[in-house]
């Protein structure tokens, strides 16, 4: 079967009928190439997704205070709600078994400079357990620790883009900036996968937001991580629990959808990710489509080349073919030609999604699509395989037909 | 060389079957050079391919170079057509996108002969056809009488112990046709068993042996004096 002598007969078959060649083989390089792509580009879609949401943890929820829409307990309605230092302490006792950490969060806006130079910038006032909350990684010194909180220290953390706009080519460590009116040493600088506004933030300790207003104990939201281990059932009953237990202290009615807001990451997270991997589904279905369109072209390629070389057989059977021969030679010079051509669509494909690697972000939501090699190369033995088979029937029954039938003058 | 007995072979057409041949007993010495004639419908094309193992008899005896020809599969009846038989056809059935080496050479490619021998002697066929100089074109670049004669010469090259030749002469001119007769005489001269199917009286006249077929049956079976087709070309 793989003797010199089989292959030139095969390549010969192949040099000679270059049309017959180009078909078979194109809609094996087309139909691999959609396949790779279609995967490519879904594994991409995905990525986008991974990356806008995998950015912050996901085991942490957002308290928001509202305004009242229920009067309760002597309060009039309409009262609004303020969160104190006094609730992260009672969080925290109370529900030991899940908080990993808390944080509040005081956000305000304001010019920032640094000699000549200043801008706008946001400044978050926080406790020491944002930076996992924001999965903050710092590249130089250090974030906002508990010592500062205690201390209210004048401690600044900037990020990447805030050294780049006001210090330029200098090192923003140890340096002094000026924010509203304070002056703060810059103590640490990092980076954030969430984008380029997630990098101009600046972090301060949060009682050191609150001694610069007057001293007050105020707070705007409240961040609060819970134990991964208790899962996505204990993160829900966590949930209900916190809202009765804040309602209660707040004095608000358990009927009063406004008072208070609990954004819960987790519960998002696994609505989107129901997203994408419906999107994955409807993408995998075309992509097994288009592998089932591929192997309906080559089989009808393969029956027609058979019925072509009908003739062919039929001398070649006179002259002392055996069966066999026949058909092995048909299903080789089919295998080869599949196989080189799935090949070539593969590598096509890998390229291109290379190629595009995350120039489809902004518009199309497309990060570096990419396609595992195993898959590929699976899609493509199946089209060989089943291109194969598609020749072997009518290849047989070519082998079967007396030597007579296939020689009769049209 | 080739014997034969009460050969019936019939056709199934719908619901009517066609008796083609009815009782043939014809027998083939070594070096015969044999016409089987009659008009179309006679059997005479059924015969031969009864006689080349490419169809087969629905009942009689057929022995071949004293080897039965029975209940052959399909493997063993390639490899006897390879070993026994050559063939001549009408329409020459060459391998269009072969050159008339690789044509001549096939056979011997079935015979799983080395190249380099296989290339060699096929040369040395159409070398004997006298076409040695137009072995690397293709079929369509030959005219019908050269593409009969590398027919001739693929048939030839195996050695076969039989040529089988179907109207070789059916789409040629006649001085076309006479120049292929000669080299078949040619041939038969140098001692092969040659059978020849035709229509034609001209051409049957240019063999030994004369064998009339009409609707099944073998009308008569003669000696004849051969004409030499040399006298005409």
């Amino acid at each position: 079967m793989f003797s010199r002598d089989t292959w030139q007969e095969i390549f010969l078959s192949i040099r000679k009928n270059k049309m017959r060649t180009f078909l078979a083989g194109f809609t094996v390089t087309i139909g691999i190439l959609i396949f790779v792509s279609l995967v490519g580009l879904t594994n991409g879609l995905q990525n986008t997704f991974n990356e806008a949401f995998g950015d912050d943890a996901n085991n942490v929820f957002f308290l928001f205070p509202g305004r009242t829409s229920v009067p309760y307990k002597g309060y009039k309605s309409n009262r609004r709600i303020e969160f104190e230092n006094s609730d992260l302490e009672d969080i925290e006792k109370n529900f030991e078994n899940y908080v990993e950490y808390i944080t509040p969060r005081i956000q305000r806006g304001g010019i920032v400079s640094y000699k000549e130079e200043y801008d706008n910038y946001t400044t978050r006032g926080v406790a020491p357990g944002h930076q996992e909350a924001e999965k903050t990684i710092m590249m130089k010194g250090r974030y906002i620790n508990q010592e500062d909180v205690r201390h209210k220290t004048k401690y600044a953390v900037i990020g990447r883009l805030v050294e780049k706009d006001l210090f330029k080519d200098e090192n923003a460590m140890g340096k002094f900036i000026d924010i509203s009116g304070s002056v703060f040493k810059v103590i640490g600088v990092y980076q954030d996968d969430g984008g380029d506004n997630e990098e101009r933030l600046i972090y301060i300790p949060y009682t050191t937001r609150q001694l610069i207003e007057k001293n007050n104990d105020k707070i705007d939201q409240i961040i609060i991580g819970f134990k991964p281990e208790i899962g996505y059932a204990g993160a829900m009953v966590f949930e209900g629990q916190l809202r009765n237990f804040m309602k209660d202290k707040k004095f608000i009615s358990p009927d009063d959808q406004n008072g208070l807001f609990i954004r819960n990451v987790a519960d998002q997270l696994q609505q989107t990710q129901q997203f994408s991997s419906i999107i994955a589904i409807v993408l995998s279905v075309f992509a097994f489509g288009t592998i089932i369109a591929g192997i309906i072209g080559i089989s009808n390629i393969m029956v027609f080349v058979v019925k072509e070389r009908t003739k062919e057989i039929g001398i070649r059977k006179a002259l002392g073919a055996t069966p066999k021969s026949v058909i092995s030679t048909i299903l080789l010079e089919s295998v080869f030609i599949t196989t080189l051509s799935g090949y070539a669509g593969m590598l096509i494909g890998v390229v291109i999604m290379n190629s595009i690697g995350n120039s489809l972000k902004e518009d199309y939501f497309i990060t570096n699509p990419y396609i595992d090699f195993g898959l590929a190369t699976t899609a493509t033995i199946i089209l060989i395989f089943f291109g194969a088979l598609a020749g072997y029937i009518p290849a047989r029954k070519a082998a079967r037909i007396k030597p007579i039938v296939a020689l009769r003058d049209e | 060389m080739i014997e034969i007995k009460d050969l019936h072979k019939s056709y199934k057409m719908g619901s009517n079957t066609l008796h083609v041949l009815k009782g043939i007993n014809f027998s083939v010495k070594e070096g015969e050079l044999v016409a089987i004639m009659g008009s179309s419908g006679s059997g005479k094309s059924t015969l031969l391919n009864i006689l080349g193992m490419l169809d087969e008899a629905d009942s009689g005896e057929y022995t071949l170079d004293g080897v039965p020809i029975k209940n052959l599969t399909e493997t063993k009846a390639a490899i006897y057509r390879n070993k026994f038989l050559g063939f001549i056809f009408q329409s020459f059935n060459l391998i269009n996108y072969k050159t008339a080496l690789e044509n001549v050479a096939l056979p011997l490619y079935y015979q799983k002969m080395p190249r380099k021998e296989r290339q060699a002697k096929a040369l040395k066929y159409l070398e004997q056809v006298g076409l040695k100089e137009w072995s690397h074109h293709l079929p369509s670049e030959l005219s019908g009488g050269q593409k009969q004669r590398v027919a001739i010469a693929r048939a030839m090259v195996a050695e076969p112990k039989v040529l089988l030749a179907d109207e070789l002469t059916g789409a040629l001119d006649s001085k076309t046709s006479y120049e292929v007769m000669d080299l078949i005489q040619k041939i038969n001269d140098q001692g092969n068993t040659i059978l020849v199917v035709t229509h034609e009286p001209d051409i049957a006249q240019m063999c030994k042996r004369i064998v009339y077929l009409k609707d099944g049956v073998i009308i008569k079976d003669e000696k004849v004096e051969q004409v030499k087709a040399s006298a005409y070309v």
